[in-house]
C-alpha cells in the first residue's frame, strides 16, 4: 500500500482551504492548487488567522503553527501537484470541470497517486470516468467548515479498487478525522437526508402551516438539534439550497428533493439568507433580530 | 391568570407530576383538558365560550374533529396541543399548539402563557396531520430504515454521520431502537393514511417490529 506523505488540494475555495488546514495540521506536507492566485492569497490569510486563533486558544503552540505553515505551500500550476501521493479535489461542483481536472492531473501525477473528490452531489464513478485511473479515484466528502468538522464520508465508484479505499480510509484516520463508509449514492448519507428534510420544512412554511421560528423551535426543543431547518438553510444560503435541489432531483426524481417554488422566489428577490441579511429571518450585523 | 385541569386519564403529554399540573386550580380562565378523552370532554364543559382558552390534548387526530369546521372560517377560543414525545421516551419540553384560521389571538397568547409559565416551549401550528415535528421527522426516519436495508451504510455509520455531520444528539437508528420502532410504525401509518404521501409509508423494519409486537 502506498504511503501517503504529500497531499495536494485542488481548489482553494471555502472547502479546499479548510481541507488543506486539516491535512497540514496533521503533519502532512500539503500543496494547495487553484487556478486563481486571489483564491490562494485569500486562503492563506484565512489559514494564518485560523492558526493564530488556535495559538490564542492554546490548542497549538506558536512553534507548532510555524512548522504547519512551513509545510503548507501553494501554486497556480497543476505541475505543482506532481509530488503528491493523494490529491483531494474541491473545485467547482461541475462534472465537466472535475473530469477535465482529473484528466490533466493524470498526466502530471505518478501512477500511485490517488484522486479523491469532495463532491457533494455528483457520482464518483462519473467523475472517475475518463480520468485514466478510475481504480484510484475515491469519494472523500468533508463537511463545512472542514477545519472544524471531523466527519468524512468515504465512498467508492464502480471501478475503485479496494486498496484505494483502504488507503483513503487510513489517511482519514491519520488526519485525525472520523471516516464513515458509504456508497456512491446521490448525496451520500448526509445530503441524501438533509436536502429533502429541509425542503419539507420549506414547504411547511410555504403551506402556511407554521412560521419559520415555530418550526425551528419545535425541531430544536423536541429533538435537541443544534439548529432548526430554516436557520440552517439561511446559514447555508437559499441559492445553495436551490443548486442542491436541482442536482438531486435530476438524479433521483424524488419529489421531496424537488426545489420548492418558494426557494426560487426567495432567490429571485435576493433573500439568500444570512449573507444578504434576509432569508427566512432578518439579520443585522450581529445576528438574528426577528422572524 | 390561573388554569384548571380536567384529567380524563391516560395522558401522553402529562403521564406524571409536572409544574403545569401542580400550578393548576379550580375556576381558572384557561381550561386544559388532558388524557385520551380530552376531545370528548369538551362537550361536557358548560359555557366554555366564556373562558380565555380551552386547550384539548390531541393524539394523531386534527383539532377540527372536536370543534367542527366551517369553510375555512373555523376558530374560537378552543385550541389543541400535545407535548412531543417519541414512543416510550419521556415527553419533551416542546408543546405543539394547534390553532385554526379564526382562532382568537388572545386565546393563543393565554395558552402560550400557561405552558411557558410551566417551563415548556411552545410552537404554534395550523391544524394539520402530524403537526410540525412528526410531519418532518417521520419521512426521515423511514428513509433511514430503508437505506439501512439497502446497505447505504451500517447502522452505526448512519448514526455517526448524522451526529457528527449535523450535530444531532442521537442518530436515527439508535433513536428508533430506544423509543420503539413499533411506535414509529403507528405514528407514520396514521400520517400515511391521512396524507397518502409515500414518505410516510411505514418502512419494512417498522412493519416487522409492529408484527412482532402483536405476536
Ligand atoms: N461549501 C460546502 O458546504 C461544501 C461542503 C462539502 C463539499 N463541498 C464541495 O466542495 C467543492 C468545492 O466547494 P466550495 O464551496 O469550496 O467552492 P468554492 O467556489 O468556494 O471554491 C472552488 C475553488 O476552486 C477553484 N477552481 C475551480 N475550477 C478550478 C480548476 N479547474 N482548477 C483549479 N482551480 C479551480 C476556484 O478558483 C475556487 O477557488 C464542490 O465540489 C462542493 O460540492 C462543498
Amino acid at each position: 500500500m502506498p504511503e501517503i506523505k504529500t497531499i495536494g488540494v485542488a481548489g482553494s475555495g471555502t472547502m479546499g482551504a479548510g481541507i488543506a488546514i486539516v491535512a497540514a495540521r496533521a503533519g502532512f506536507r500539503t500543496v494547495a492548487f487553484d487556478a486563481s492566485q486571489d483564491a490562494l492569497d485569500r486562503a492563506r490569510r484565512q489559514t494564518e488567522s485560523f492558526f493564530a486563533k488556535s495559538v490564542e486558544r492554546k490548542k497549538l503552540s506558536a512553534e507548532q503553527v510555524k512548522t504547519i505553515l512551513s509545510n503548507l505551500s501553494s501554486t497556480t500550476k497543476l505541475e505543482g501537484l506532481a509530488a503528491c501521493d493523494i490529491v483531494i479535489e474541491a473545485v467547482y461542483e461541475d462534472l465537466e470541470v472535475k473530469r477535465a481536472l482529473l484528466g490533466k492531473l493524470n498526466a502530471v501525477c505518478p501512477d500511485h497517486t490517488i484522486f479523491a473528490s469532495n463532491t457533494s452531489t455528483l457520482s464518483i464513478a462519473e467523475i472517475a470516468s475518463g480520468s485514466g485511473r478510475d481504480d484510484r479515484v475515491v469519494g472523500m466528502h468533508f463537511c463545512l467548515p472542514a477545519q472544524l468538522m471531523k466527519l468524512i464520508e468515504v465512498s467508492t465508484g464502480l471501478n475503485t479498487s479496494d486498496q484505494t479505499f483502504q488507503t483513503a480510509w487510513k489517511f482519514c484516520l491519520a488526519m485525525g478525522q472520523t471516516p464513515v463508509k458509504t456508497k456512491d449514492h446521490p448525496g451520500f448519507i448526509l445530503n441524501y437526508f438533509i436536502v429533502p428534510f429541509n425542503n419539507d420544512a420549506i414547504r411547511m412554511v410555504e403551506a402556511g402551516i407554521a412560521e419559520p421560528a415555530d418550526i425551528d423551535t419545535a425541531i430544536k426543543k423536541a429533538l435537541g438539534y443544534p439548529m432548526g431547518p430554516l436557520e440552517l438553510i439561511d446559514w447555508v444560503g437559499l441559492d445553495t439550497q436551490l443548486k442542491l435541489c436541482e442536482a438531486f432531483y435530476k438524479m433521483t426524481y424524488d419529489p421531496r428533493a424537488a426545489c420548492p417554488p418558494l426557494v426560487r422566489r426567495m432567490v429571485a428577490a435576493g433573500h439568500l439568507g444570512r449573507k444578504t441579511g434576509r432569508g427566512f429571518y432578518k439579520y443585522d450585523r450581529d445576528g438574528m433580530f426577528g422572524g | 391568570m390561573a388554569h384548571t385541569i380536567v384529567d380524563t386519564g391516560g395522558s401522553r403529554s402529562f403521564p406524571g407530576p409536572h409544574a403545569l399540573l401542580r400550578s393548576a386550580g379550580p375556576g381558572g380562565d384557561v381550561l386544559v383538558l388532558i388524557g385520551t378523552g380530552a376531545g370528548m370532554a369538551l362537550a361536557a364543559v358548560e359555557k366554555h365560550e366564556s373562558l380565555k382558552a380551552v386547550l384539548i390534548e390531541l393524539g394523531t387526530e386534527c383539532l377540527g374533529v372536536h370543534t367542527g369546521e366551517r369553510r375555512g372560517g373555523e376558530g374560537s377560543n378552543v385550541l389543541g396541543f400535545a407535548r412531543f414525545r417519541l414512543g416510550d421516551g419521556p415527553p419533551s419540553d416542546l408543546v405543539e399548539l394547534v390553532r385554526q384560521p379564526g382562532t382568537k389571538p388572545e386565546s393563543i397568547a393565554a395558552a402560550k402563557t400557561a405552558f411557558e409559565s410551566a417551563g415548556l416551549h411552545v410552537a404554534v401550528c395550523m391544524d394539520t396531520p402530524g403537526r410540525i415535528v412528526d410531519r418532518l421527522v417521520r419521512p426521515y426516519y423511514n428513509g433511514a430504515l430503508r437505506k439501512l436495508d439497502e446497505g447505504l451504510a451500517t447502522a452505526d455509520d448512519l448514526d455517526t454521520t448524522l451526529r457528527l455531520g449535523l450535530g444531532y444528539p442521537e442518530g436515527p437508528i439508535a433513536l428508533l431502537e430506544r423509543t420503539g420502532l413499533a411506535h414509529h410504525h403507528d405514528v407514520t401509518k396514521a400520517l400515511h393514511d391521512a396524507l397518502a404521501d409515500p414518505g410516510f409509508a411505514p418502512a419494512r423494519r417498522a412493519q416487522v417490529a409492529k408484527r412482532r409486537q402483536k405476536a
